[in-house]
């Protein structure tokens, strides 16, 4: 798992790893100047527009799912067609704590029911919503649930042998079933408007400054923290017997391990990398809602991978960054457009970029 | 204001008399100048021209009750520029609408009911049946009678029994409710239920045989509506049936995931509306033929697509399934933005034939449209033809070849390439038919076919992947199901009903319904 980058072909005064540790530095470092240069005055040159740390917040977080899905389908094979709906489940536990925190200030002022409960006509808080006026609460739930539901489906999946393509069709129906159901208006989670008009996280009101500044340091530690996590797991020796479960499994039982044991681990701390990248995603836009859970968005960040390298854990967060960078610029002047660039983007990729946009860097075939 | 009113009704009373005395030997003349009186007078006349048997009334009444009738200042009352009484011209000036209010209105829907259960037209007299049976008196007995002896038409006749059962049920006679009690228990109607539940509290010598005949009401009613569930559910199955059949030969059959199936069935459902449209414009005599037109062009047209998907891009990804999934997922993503663009985002109509049109009342009164029983019938028809091709014909017997051992059928001389190409145009022109039956009961917009890619998959897996019987099975169970469970769950909770118990299915069967065995179910 050398990483060789051009500058690795001129005399070597740095190894591998070494420059594997610099780009990785200045990456970490490029995009924490990005929140942190705007808290410098007005009119500085230096100075990073607003926009642009609201959507570097948001391709960050988006990078977080992209390592989850990577982690699942790089390096266990596993290719989860509805990680939209953990990264959603993860919003939503978030959101949960932000209607919680709006209180009296919501339009029918009601001192506990959030807005869309009180428009029902329901007089107390159904008893899953229990809990979620504590940060720490809602934070562990943001991770366990979107974990447990990993786990179930994994478990189920895993047990039974449904491997390949089957398992995919199995997660997009399961994203498809929870879209379906967070629709209704009597689940108890905001039908199809699902939660906005947040008014403040720990404290700080959502619409300061200081506040987007630091979800979007928050957002980029996180990637950080989940990056170090990722990169250490797969370095091990559980690493190996992954990518081994990966490409040839049946062998891999044959020597004395369990794939479904591995399979499960890994599906679970990917289930909850989304969960986290969905709750850490939710303050920064001010709105989650069931469209979240649709089948395309999840299939659309499974290309983010494709396209920065699937199996490496720089080109899940390059593809999520890249990809959204582009929509973002093509979106703005030819919104028709962004469709066939992105069905071209499918076809280019798996077509004549298997490995991705890493892939062209790499000297060696792996 | 109101002064004068009330003395033109005294004089016109008076005037109404005068006339009425000189005219004593016609009926007709005598009763109708009420019409033009006070409310009172008014109810009372509807109801007597009612019980006549005039053919002069209906119209009279007809033109009260639609505010067309006028009083002419010397009290003649006018109707189309007739003078009713004597039916010679008469000049409307001067003339003022007579007013009415709802008690006179609800005796001239009665009597005009009346009237009409003898009309020589039929849909006048089943109006007149619905009327009578909703204004429910005692007093339509006699009229109902002598209706129902000359009513020759089956269909009316029960409306007919029907209302005269209802009007029983509030006769002064016990013995005649106690008739209307029997003769509504042997119907299969709502309506005859809540007529009988009116009648209970009014009738407690008759409780226990109206609680019998609620009950033999509801065990038909509730018959009807199973057998019409049932219809529903099959009619359902049909549509995934139709939308399975060709994922079940690309996947089932060549293991290629194809997520742009659902495009390619929209593709389909704007290649019969492009056929309609050229109808249209070039020969609008073919326009009743153009759905059974569309069905070729729809096949050949998909198949084209499909086998230019797989000679151009998939053939470079066998044996990389998740790669293909994701590739055809792009291509179905520019498929749908492309047609989105050249068509419009709206919903484009494609007309039913007229004999696809209305409904069918199956013996037991549950009704089925008829588009519906088309699209049945074609979607066995399309499953019979498909499994006749991959059977019997020499196409058919390569595919199966390619299928169970692909190096030795190209030892055995069989051009593989081809071969796959063929059946992925196979497959993609089944879905193209899909498109053409979805034409009729789905709007056909650029996003048709997301809905059916994920419930297509679900079909082929839970009836087994390789196995067009299964993808019968597994198409009726699903769609059955889900409609046995939705009147008590709602349609999404049975639609996440049926998804998580196909996931538990497959628990207990991995390779689905029908698993194929031997050497091929390790492909």
């Amino acid at each position: 798992m050398s990483l060789s980058l051009p500058g690795a072909d001129a005399p070597a005064r740095f190894t591998a790893a070494e420059w594997r540790r610099a780009v990785l530095l200045a990456a970490l470092a490029a995009m924490l100047a990005v929140p942190l240069l705007n808290l410098l005055p007005e009119g500085s040159a230096l100075r990073t527009s607003d926009f642009l740390v609201g959507l570097a917040g948001k391709w960050t977080c988006y990078a977080i799912l992209a390592l989850a899905i990577d982690l699942a389908w790089g390096y266990a094979g596993l290719l989860s067609l509805g990680h939209g709906a953990f990264f959603a489940l993860g919003g939503y536990a978030m959101g949960m704590h932000l209607m919680r925190l709006i209180g009296p200030r919501g339009v029918y002022g009601h001192p506990v029911l959030p807005d869309f409960m009180v428009f029902l006509g329901w007089t107390e808080l159904p008893w899953y919503w229990w809990g979620f006026g504590s940060f720490p609460f809602a934070m562990l739930m943001a991770l366990l649930v979107p974990g447990l539901l990993a786990g179930i489906v994994g478990w189920l999946s895993f047990r039974s042998r449904i491997t390949g393509v089957y398992f995919s069709i199995l997660t997009q129906a399961m994203t498809y079933a929870l879209m379906l159901a967070f629709f209704r208006n009597d689940m108890g989670f905001g039908g199809n408007n699902g939660f906005t008009d947040f008014k403040e996280l720990l404290g700080m009101p959502l619409s300061a400054r200081g506040t987007r500044v630091a979800l979007c340091v928050a957002s980029v530690l996180a990637l950080a923290g989940s990056y170090w996590l990722c990169a250490r797991m797969t370095a091990t020796k559980f690493g190996r017997v992954l990518i081994a479960v990966r490409d040839a499994e049946s062998r891999v039982r044959f020597l004395g391990y369990s794939p479904t044991a591995v399979k499960l681990l890994v599906f679970v701390l990917s289930g909850m990398l989304a969960g986290l990248a969905g709750a850490l995603y939710v303050p920064q836009v001010g709105i989650i809602n069931p469209g979240e859970f649709a089948p395309g968005a999840s299939i659309e960040a499974v290309v983010w991978v494709a396209v920065g390298g699937r199996g490496t854990l720089f080109g899940a967060a390059l593809g999520a960054i890249s990809v959204n960078a582009v929509k973002t610029w093509l979106t703005s002047f030819a919104p028709d457009l962004w469709l066939f660039a992105l069905g071209g983007l499918f076809v280019a990729v798996t077509l004549f970029l298997p490995r991705g946009l890493v892939g062209l860097v790499r000297r060696a075939p792996q | 204001m109101r002064l004068p009113n009330l003395a033109a009704l005294v004089i016109a009373a008076i005037l109404v008399a005068a006339t009425g005395a000189a005219r004593a030997q016609d009926a007709f003349r005598d009763v109708l100048p009420g019409l033009g009186g006070g409310f009172n007078q008014q109810a009372e006349a509807a109801e007597r021209l009612g019980a006549s048997a005039d053919p002069r009334a209906l119209p009279a009444l007809r033109a009260l009750s639609e505010g067309l009738l006028l009083r002419a200042p010397g009290g003649a009352l006018i109707a189309d520029g007739l003078d009713l009484a004597t039916g010679a011209a008469a000049d409307p000036a001067g003339a003022e609408p007579v007013r009415i209010n709802n008690r006179v209105r609800a005796a001239l829907r009665g009597a005009m009911g009346r009237l009409q259960l003898v009309s020589p037209d039929r849909a006048e007299r089943a109006a007149a049946a619905e009327a009578v049976f909703r204004s429910r008196s005692a007093d339509n007995i006699a009229p109902l009678e002598v209706a129902l002896a000359r009513e020759a038409d089956p269909a009316l006749r029960a409306r007919l029994e029907l209302a005269l059962g209802a009007s029983r049920l509030i006769s002064p006679d016990p013995a005649a409710r106690a008739a209307g009690v029997a003769a509504l228990a042997a119907t299969d109607s709502a309506e005859a239920r809540s007529a009988l539940l009116e009648a209970r509290a009014a009738n407690p010598d008759l409780a226990a045989p109206i609680a019998a005949a609620v009950e033999a009401i509801d065990r038909r009613l509730a018959m009807r509506r199973y057998v019409e569930l049932g219809f529903q559910g099959l009619s359902l199955g049909s549509v995934l049936l139709l939308a399975a059949l060709g994922l079940a030969v690309t996947f089932g059959v060549m293991g290629v995931i194809n997520m742009a199936h659902g495009e390619i069935i929209m593709l389909g459902a704007y290649a019969t509306w492009g056929v309609q449209e050229l109808c249209r414009q070039h020969a609008p005599g073919l326009l009743p033929y153009a759905l059974p037109l569309a069905v070729p062009v729809a096949f050949l047209f998909t198949a084209a697509v499909g086998a230019a998907l797989e000679r151009g891009l998939i053939r470079h990804l066998y044996g990389r399934p998740l790669e293909t999934l994701l590739m055809t997922f792009g291509v179905g993503m520019m498929l749908q933005q492309s047609v989105r663009l050249l068509f419009g985002a709206q919903n484009r109509e494609v007309i039913s034939p007229a004999w696809m049109q209305g409904t069918l009342a199956l013996p037991g009164g549950a009704l089925v449209t008829q588009n519906r029983l088309w699209v049945i019938l074609f979607a066995l028809a399309v499953l019979g033809v498909a499994m006749a091709a991959i059977r019997l014909t020499r196409f058919g017997l390569e595919m199966r070849a390619v299928v169970q051992n692909r190096r030795i059928a190209a030892t055995q001389g069989i051009r593989t390439g081809r071969v796959d190409a063929m059946t992925f145009a196979f497959g993609s022109g089944i879905a193209g038919l899909a498109g053409v039956a979805l034409s009729q009961i789905d709007n056909v917009s650029p996003n048709l076919g997301t809905g059916y890619i994920i419930d297509s998959f679900m079909v082929v897996v839970f009836g087994g992947v390789g196995s067009l019987v299964g993808t019968l099975v597994g198409a009726v169970t699903l769609g059955v199901t889900n409609k046995l469970i939705e009147p008590w769950a709602g349609a999404v909770l049975a639609k996440i009903a049926v998804l998580v118990g196909i996931m538990l299915f497959i628990q207990r069967r991995p390779k689905g319904l029908f698993a194929l065995r031997g050497r091929a179910a390790d492909a």
